[in-house]
C-alpha cells in the first residue's frame, strides 16, 4: 500500500499559495545548474551572471525595471482574462498594435511639443490593443471561435503589418531605406526616472494598473463575476453573469493592459517604430501571471523575477557565453515547475493513517515485536 | 444453497468520514439481495469495494469460498462480477454493439446476434447499431444491462436501478432480474425503496451511518418496519391543508416551444403550466424527457425566441427574453439539479457561494463585495438550515452532496422570493433534512409563494404537491388536483399516454 | 504555366506534410481528451533534432527517428503535468511549447543558419516524367507518402479498430470508461507520446526536406495551425489533411506571387496564412451543433482516478 495519498483542502491553501512560486523558482534553479554544467558553464559563475550581477549595478537594476514595467502591465491584464478562463495568448500582437498606434500618433506630431501628445499617445495605444483583442472577443462570442488559436494568429497577423509600416508608409523618409521610423520628438517620451538608467515614468502607469487590478480582482462584483465564470461557467449561467460579457471583458481588459505597455516601449527606451519592438514580452507575460498565481501582488514579484531572467539572461549572454536560448529555457521551465507545484495548493499529502498501515502490514509489524 | 461472496469486517475510511465500519454480508447463488440504506449509509462505497473501484481497508471478501483482493473492475469482471451502475457508463458518441464490444470479446457481427438473442431472452428490446445518444434513459439501461449479461456474470450488482423508470418499467426490469436468478445469477440490489425491495427481494442487508444494522427477509417485514431499520426512528411526514385556489397566478407559461443547442436535448412541444401563489404545482417524469430544456427556460439560463416560440410570464411580466438577474429582480428564485458546478461554485468558499444569486440582495453596494453582508449571510444560511461544514470559509466541494444541498435551497429560500422553483431539491439529502426541506416548502407555500418543483419521486410529489403535471418527451399533461389521483394514473402518464400520438395512448 | 501548376501542386503537397504528421498526432491526443497546445514547441524540437542528426550521422532515417525519440521526450513532460500534476492543459501546453522553443534553438545552436541536401524524392521513371502529375504524384520524398499512409492508418484505427473505440472512449467518458476498466492514465499517455513523435517527425521534415535549413523560429506558428487544423477538420482524418493541403497552397502563394510580380506586399503574403486559418476558424465554429457533435466530450478537462 502506498504510504501517501493526494486529499483535496477543504480550504485553498495560503501558505501554499504562497510557497508553490517559491520552490518552483528553487527548482528551476537547480534545473538550470543541470543546463549550465551540460553546456559546460560553472553554474555558480552562470548563476552569479544571471542573478545577482544585474542588480549589482545601478544600470542592471534600471534595466531590471525598465522590463519589469511591460510585463507587470501586461500580465495583469492577462491575470483578469484567464481567471475567466479567457485564453489571450496573443498580447504580443496587442502590445504592437499598441506601439504602432501610438508610434503613428507621435510622428503624426512630430513637431509637437504639447503636453497633451504622448497622453494621447497612451491613450490611442491602450485603444488599439483593445481593438485587436476585440477582433478575438467578436470572434469567440458571435461565431464560437477559439479564442486560444484567434489570437495568436493575430499577433502573427500584427508583426506582419508592423512590417509593413516600417518598410513603407511609416519609414523614415532620410533612413536610407532602413525599415525603421523618424525618432520621435521629446514631447513623445516618457521622462527618465533615475539618471543613468533607462527606466522612465512608464513604470508608474504600471503600478497605478496594479492597484486598479488589486481592487478590481479583490473587491468589486464585475471581478467576482469573472471569475465565477472562469471556475464553474454553468453556476455563472445559473446567476445570470453572462458568458459573453466575460469573454469581452477578459480580452478587452489584456488587450488594453498589452497595448499599454507597447506605448511604453515605443515611447521609453526605443523611441521610433522598428521591426524589433517587444523581446517576446507577450508570451513572457502569460508565465508571468501564472507565476504570480493570477494574484496582482503575486503578479508584481513575478515580473520582477522575470524581468531579472531578461536581463540576466542578456548579460550572461556577454559575461560567461550562455547562449541567449537560455533565457527562453528559463521561462518555460519555470511555467513547467509552477504548474506541477500548484498541485499541492487543492491537494495535500496525507501520509495513511497509522491504523489504516498497521492493518495491511500487520504481519510485519507483529514479527518485529 | 451454496455461498457465492463473503464479506468478513469490511471497512473503507475516507478522510473525512467512515464510509463502511466492519460490514459483514453473504450472497448465496441465484439469490437476489437487497442492500438497504439511506444517502450516505455507504451503500454506494460497499459496492465500489466488491467492483474493485477502491479496496478495502479492512477486512477480507471471499469469492467461492476464497479469499480475493478486487484489484479494478476488470478483475471484477473476470471474477464474473458485473455492474450497472446509477449513472451509467455508456459512450453517447457509439453504437450500442460498440459499447458493448469495449467490455466483451468478440467481433461486432458476432455480438451483433449475441445482443438480439439475450434481448429475446430477458425482455430487453434493444437494436445493436442504434447510437446511444438517441436512446431513452431505460433503454439505456437495457444496454447496461445486456452489457453485463453477456459477459456471463455470476453476481450482478444493480445500484438504484430503478430511479430512471417510469413505474411500468419498474415491473418489466424486475421480471428480467427474476429471469437471471432462475439461471442461477445472483443479484445485488442496492435500494432505498422498500417496496420494491419486499416485492423483489430474498434478503435484505440494512446500513445505517456505515455500520450494519441487520439483515431480514423483506416478505416478512413491513415497509415501515423496514424503513425504521434504514433511518432508526419512524419517518417525519409532512402532512398539509389543501392550498387556497385563489391565489394571483405568478408563474405562466404559455404555448413554449423550444429545440434546445444541445444536439442531445429534448426539444419541448408546446408546453403550457401556470403557478398560483400558495400553491405547490409538481412535474413528475423520468429524467431526460425535457424537465432539464423546461427549468432553464424558466430560470432564463436559455432565453426563448418571440413570438412564436410561446411565452413566460412572471409575476405579470412577460419574461421570455429577460436575463436570470432580472427575473430574480422580480421575486424569482431557483435551485436546479446539479449543485456542484451550477447551484455552487466548487472552488469558492461558501462566503462566496452565497454571493452568487444574493448579489444584489444587499451583498454589494456600488459594484464592490460587502464582504460582512456575505459572510453573515453565509453564516446565517449555515446555521438555520443545520449544514455540517467547516464554516463560510470552506470550500463547497468540500461539503457532503446532501450538505450543499441544504446550503443551496437555504440560500434561494433567504431571497424571500414570490416564485420558487426547485429541480431534485432531496435527491442525496438524507431523510431527516428532505423532511425539513419538503415543510420548509409548505411553509412558504402557506405564506403565498408559488412554488414549482419538478421530482422523479413520486412519493414526494404526493406529499407536497397540490397539483401535478407528467412530462413526457417535450410534452407538459394537463395537471391533475394531487389529492383526486393516484400513483397509477401519474405513472401510466409518465410512460406518456397522455400524449395523443404516442402507441402507449393508443393502447389505453 | 504547366511549370507554376507544377511548382503549386507539387509544393502544396510538400509543404502540408509538416502539419499533416503533427495533426494526426495531435488528432489522436484530443480523441483521448487531452488538448496539447505545446505542439509549435514539440515540432521546433524535432526539427532542429532531426537536422542536427541528420547532420552528423548523414542519414535521413537517422534523423527522423531522433525527431521522434526528442519530440516524445518532450511531451513526456506535458504528460506528466497534465496526467500527474493534474494542471491545467492549456497552461501545461504553452509551458510545454516555450519549453521547447528554447531547448530547439539549444539543440540548433551550433548549426544555425546551416544547410542539408534534402532527401531525395522517388523516381518511378516514366510516370515521374509525366506532366504536372508526375512530379505531384510520383515525385515526392517518401514521407510525402508516409503522411498519405499515415491519415489512412489514423482513419482506420480510429473507426474501424478496438484500439480506436478505446481511445474515443477515454476522451469522451474518462469516468465511464475507468468503470469497465480501461486505464484512462495509461490511454492517455500513450497518446501524447505518440503525438509529440509525430510532431517531431513533422518538424524533422521541415528541416530535411522542406526548407532544408535550420534556424531559430523555423516553425514559424505552423504548430498552432496544426491545432486549428483539427478543428477545422472536426476532428476527422481525412478533412484535417485536406485543410493541411489547402494550407500548404496559401503558404505556397507568396512565393507563387512575388514570382508572379505582383504588386502585393509581400507582408500580406507572409500573413495570409494566418488570416486564413482565423476565417475558416470563425466559419467551422459557428455551427456549435457540429463542434459539439464531434468534439471529444471531455476534452481539456483535467481527470483524477479519485479513490
Amino acid at each position: 500500500m502506498k504510504p501517501f495519498q493526494l486529499v483535496p483542502r477543504t480550504q485553498q491553501s495560503l501558505a501554499a499559495q504562497l510557497l508553490v512560486p517559491v520552490v518552483s523558482i528553487i527548482l528551476t534553479l537547480v534545473a538550470g545548474s543541470v543546463m549550465f554544467m551540460l553546456l559546460g558553464k560553472s553554474p555558480p559563475a552562470a548563476f552569479y551572471a544571471f542573478f545577482i550581477e544585474p542588480l549589482t549595478t545601478r544600470y542592471g537594476i534600471g534595466e531590471v525595471l525598465l522590463k519589469m514595467g511591460p510585463l507587470l502591465l501586461i500580465a495583469q491584464g492577462l491575470a483578469i482574462g484567464f481567471r475567466a478562463q479567457v485564453w489571450n495568448i496573443g498580447a504580443e500582437g496587442q502590445l504592437l498594435l499598441g506601439a504602432i498606434v501610438s508610434g503613428a500618433i507621435a510622428l503624426q506630431f512630430e513637431t509637437s511639443d504639447s503636453a497633451w501628445l504622448l497622453p494621447s499617445m497612451v491613450v490611442g495605444g491602450t485603444l488599439a490593443g483593445a481593438a485587436w483583442a476585440a477582433i478575438a472577443a467578436w470572434l469567440r462570442t458571435s461565431f464560437n471561435a477559439n479564442e486560444i488559436l484567434v489570437t495568436f494568429m493575430l499577433s502573427s497577423v500584427a508583426l506582419q503589418l508592423l512590417y509593413y509600416l516600417v518598410s513603407g508608409p511609416l519609414r523614415d523618409p532620410m533612413g536610407m531605406s532602413f525599415p525603421q521610423s523618424a525618432m520621435f520628438g521629446d514631447a513623445a517620451l516618457f521622462e527618465p526616472l533615475v539618471s543613468g538608467t533607462r527606466v522612465n515614468t512608464s513604470l508608474y502607469l504600471a503600478l497605478a494598473v496594479t492597484i486598479v487590478a488589486w481592487i478590481f480582482v479583490q473587491r468589486s462584483i464585475p471581478g467576482y463575476k469573472l471569475l465565477v465564470s472562469g471556475l464553474a461557467p454553468q453556476a455563472a449561467r445559473y446567476a445570470g453573469f453572462s458568458e459573453n460579457r466575460a469573454v469581452w471583458l477578459g480580452l478587452l481588459i489584456g488587450g488594453a493592459a498589452a497595448g499599454m505597455a507597447g506605448v511604453g516601449e515605443v515611447a521609453g527606451p526605443l523611441g521610433l517604430l522598428q521591426r524589433n519592438i517587444s523581446p517576446g514580452y507577450g508570451f513572457a507575460a502569460i508565465i508571468v501571471a501564472f507565476l504570480g498565481g493570477l494574484h496582482p501582488i503575486g503578479i508584481l514579484f513575478a515580473a520582477f523575477f522575470m524581468a531579472l531572467i531578461y536581463v540576466g539572461g542578456d548579460m550572461s549572454l556577454v559575461s560567461v557565453g550562455l547562449p541567449n536560448a537560455s533565457t527562453t529555457i528559463f521561462q518555460g521551465m519555470l511555467l513547467v515547475f509552477y504548474l506541477a507545484c500548484y498541485l499541492f495548493v487543492n491537494y495535500r499529502l496525507q501520509r495513511r493513517s497509522k491504523k489504516q498501515l498497521i492493518s495491511a502490514s500487520s504481519g510485519r509489524e507483529g514479527s518485529t515485536q | 444453497m451454496t455461498e457465492l461472496l463473503k464479506l468478513d469486517g469490511i471497512s473503507k475510511i475516507y478522510p473525512s468520514v467512515v464510509a463502511n465500519d466492519n460490514i459483514d454480508l453473504s450472497i448465496e447463488k441465484g439469490e437476489i439481495h437487497a442492500i438497504l440504506g439511506e444517502n450516505g449509509a455507504g451503500k454506494s462505497t460497499l459496492m465500489k469495494l466488491i467492483y474493485g473501484v477502491s479496496q478495502p481497508d479492512r477486512g477480507t471478501i471471499y469469492w467461492r469460498g476464497k479469499a480475493v483482493q478486487v484489484r479494478n473492475p476488470a478483475h471484477a469482471r473476470a471474477l464474473g462480477i458485473g455492474m450497472v451502475f446509477q449513472h451509467f457508463s455508456l459512450f453517447e458518441s457509439m453504437t450500442v454493439v460498440q459499447n458493448i464490444s469495449l467490455a466483451v470479446p468478440g467481433s461486432l457481427s458476432d455480438l451483433s446476434k449475441a445482443i438480439i438473442k439475450a434481448a429475446e431472452g430477458f425482455g430487453l428490446p434493444v437494436s445493436p447499431d442504434t447510437l446511444v445518444n438517441s436512446l431513452s434513459v431505460g433503454e439505456r439501461q437495457r444496454v447496461e444491462i445486456i452489457r453485463c449479461i453477456l459477459q456471463n456474470p455470476k453476481l450482478l450488482i444493480m445500484d438504484e436501478p430503478t430511479s430512471v423508470l417510469p413505474p411500468q418499467g419498474v415491473e418489466m426490469l424486475f421480471d428480467t432480474l427474476r429471469k437471471l436468478a432462475a439461471d442461477g445469477c445472483s443479484i445485488l440490489y442496492i435500494s432505498h425503496k422498500m417496496d420494491e425491495i419486499r416485492s423483489l427481494c430474498d434478503r435484505a442487508t440494512v446500513l445505517r451511518d456505515g455500520k450494519l444494522v441487520g439483515t431480514v427477509k423483506p416478505s416478512e417485514e413491513t415497509s415501515q418496519s423496514l424503513a425504521k431499520l434504514m433511518i432508526g426512528r419512524e419517518i417525519p411526514h409532512a402532512s398539509h391543508e389543501a392550498a387556497t385556489e385563489d391565489g394571483e397566478v405568478k408563474l405562466r407559461i404559455e404555448q413554449v416551444n423550444h429545440t434546445p443547442k444541445d444536439p442531445f436535448g429534448t426539444p419541448l412541444n408546446s408546453v403550457s403550466l401556470q403557478v398560483r401563489a400558495g400553491e405547490i404545482v409538481g412535474i413528475a417524469g423520468v429524467s431526460g424527457n425535457g424537465q432539464n430544456e423546461l427549468m432553464r427556460i424558466i430560470s432564463g439560463e436559455t432565453l426563448l425566441k418571440p413570438p412564436s416560440n410561446g411565452q413566460i410570464t412572471l409575476c405579470g411580466q412577460n419574461t421570455g427574453r429577460l436575463a436570470p438577474m432580472q427575473r430574480r429582480r422580480l421575486g424569482f428564485s431557483f435551485v436546479p439539479e446539479e449543485r456542484l458546478g451550477r447551484g455552487a461554485v466548487p472552488d469558492l468558499n461558501l462566503g462566496y457561494n452565497s454571493l452568487l444569486t444574493g448579489l444584489e440582495n444587499g451583498l454589494s453596494s456600488m459594484g464592490f463585495i460587502r464582504f460582512g453582508k456575505m459572510k453573515a449571510m453565509a453564516d446565517e444560511c449555515i446555521a438555520k438550515n443545520d449544514v455540517r461544514c467547516g464554516g463560510n470559509s470552506a470550500r463547497a466541494s468540500s461539503l457532503s452532496g446532501g450538505n450543499l444541498q441544504k446550503f443551496i435551497v437555504g440560500r434561494e429560500m433567504a431571497l424571500t422570493p414570490e416564485v420558487l422553483v426547485l429541480s431534485q431539491p432531496t435527491w442525496g439529502v438524507d431523510v431527516g433534512a428532505a423532511a425539513a426541506i419538503r415543510e420548509a416548502l409548505i411553509k412558504l407555500r402557506d405564506a403565498g409563494v408559488a412554488i414549482l418543483l419538478v421530482s422523479e419521486e413520486l412519493e414526494e410529489l404526493f406529499e407536497v404537491t397540490d397539483r401535478i403535471h407528467v412530462i413526457f418527451n417535450g410534452h407538459l399533461s394537463d395537471s391533475l388536483p394531487t389529492r383526486g389521483t393516484n400513483a397509477e394514473q401519474i405513472g401510466h402518464w409518465m410512460t406518456g399516454s397522455f400524449v395523443p400520438s404516442t402507441p402507449a395512448a393508443a393502447a389505453s | 504555366m504547366i511549370d507554376s501548376l507544377t511548382f503549386l501542386l507539387a509544393g502544396t503537397l510538400a509543404a502540408a506534410t509538416p502539419l499533416i504528421f503533427a495533426a494526426m498526432g495531435e488528432l489522436v491526443v484530443e480523441k483521448s481528451g487531452v488538448l496539447n497546445l505545446s505542439i509549435e514547441g514539440l515540432m521546433a524540437t524535432g526539427a532542429a533534432t532531426g537536422f542536427v542528426v541528420a547532420t552528423v550521422t548523414g542519414s535521413a532515417v537517422a534523423g527522423f527517428t531522433a525527431a521522434a525519440f526528442a519530440s516524445m521526450l518532450l511531451s513526456f513532460v506535458f504528460a506528466a503535468l497534465t496526467l500527474g500534476f493534474l494542471a491545467n492543459q492549456v497552461a501545461a501546453g504553452l509551458a510545454v511549447g516555450i519549453l521547447g522553443l528554447g531547448t530547439s534553438v539549444l539543440i540548433g545552436k551550433q548549426y544555425e543558419g546551416a544547410t542539408i541536401k534534402p532527401i531525395a524524392n522517388i523516381d518511378l521513371g516514366f510516370l515521374s516524367d509525366l506532366p504536372i502529375i508526375g512530379k505531384t504524384l510520383f515525385g515526392q520524398d517518401p514521407m510525402v507518402y508516409v503522411g498519405i499512409a499515415s491519415v489512412v492508418l489514423i482513419t482506420w484505427v480510429l473507426n474501424r479498430t478496438k484500439l480506436g473505440l478505446i481511445i474515443r472512449a477515454v476522451g469522451e467518458s474518462p469516468k465511464a470508461a475507468n468503470s469497465i476498466g480501461y486505464p484512462v492514465i495509461l490511454v492517455r499517455f500513450c497518446a501524447i507520446a505518440f503525438g509529440g513523435a509525430m510532431a517531431g517527425i513533422g518538424g524533422a521534415h521541415l528541416t530535411l526536406s522542406y526548407t532544408p535549413l535550420w534556424a531559430e523560429g523555423l516553425v514559424a506558428g505552423r504548430g498552432w495551425i496544426v491545432v486549428a487544423l483539427v478543428v477545422f477538420g472536426t476532428w476527422k482524418a481525412p478533412r484535417i489533411a485536406l485543410g493541411a493541403y489547402l494550407f500548404g497552397a496559401v503558404s505556397l502563394l507568396e512565393l507563387f506571387v512575388q514570382g508572379q510580380g505582383f504588386a502585393i506586399p509581400s507582408q500580406l503574403m507572409s500573413a495570409m496564412p494566418y488570416i486564413i486559418t482565423i476565417i475558416i476558424l470563425a466559419i467551422i465554429s459557428r455551427d456549435a451543433r457540429i463542434i459539439k457533435l464531434n468534439h471529444p466530450a471531455s476534452l481539456g478537462v483535467p481527470y483524477t482516478s479519485g479513490e
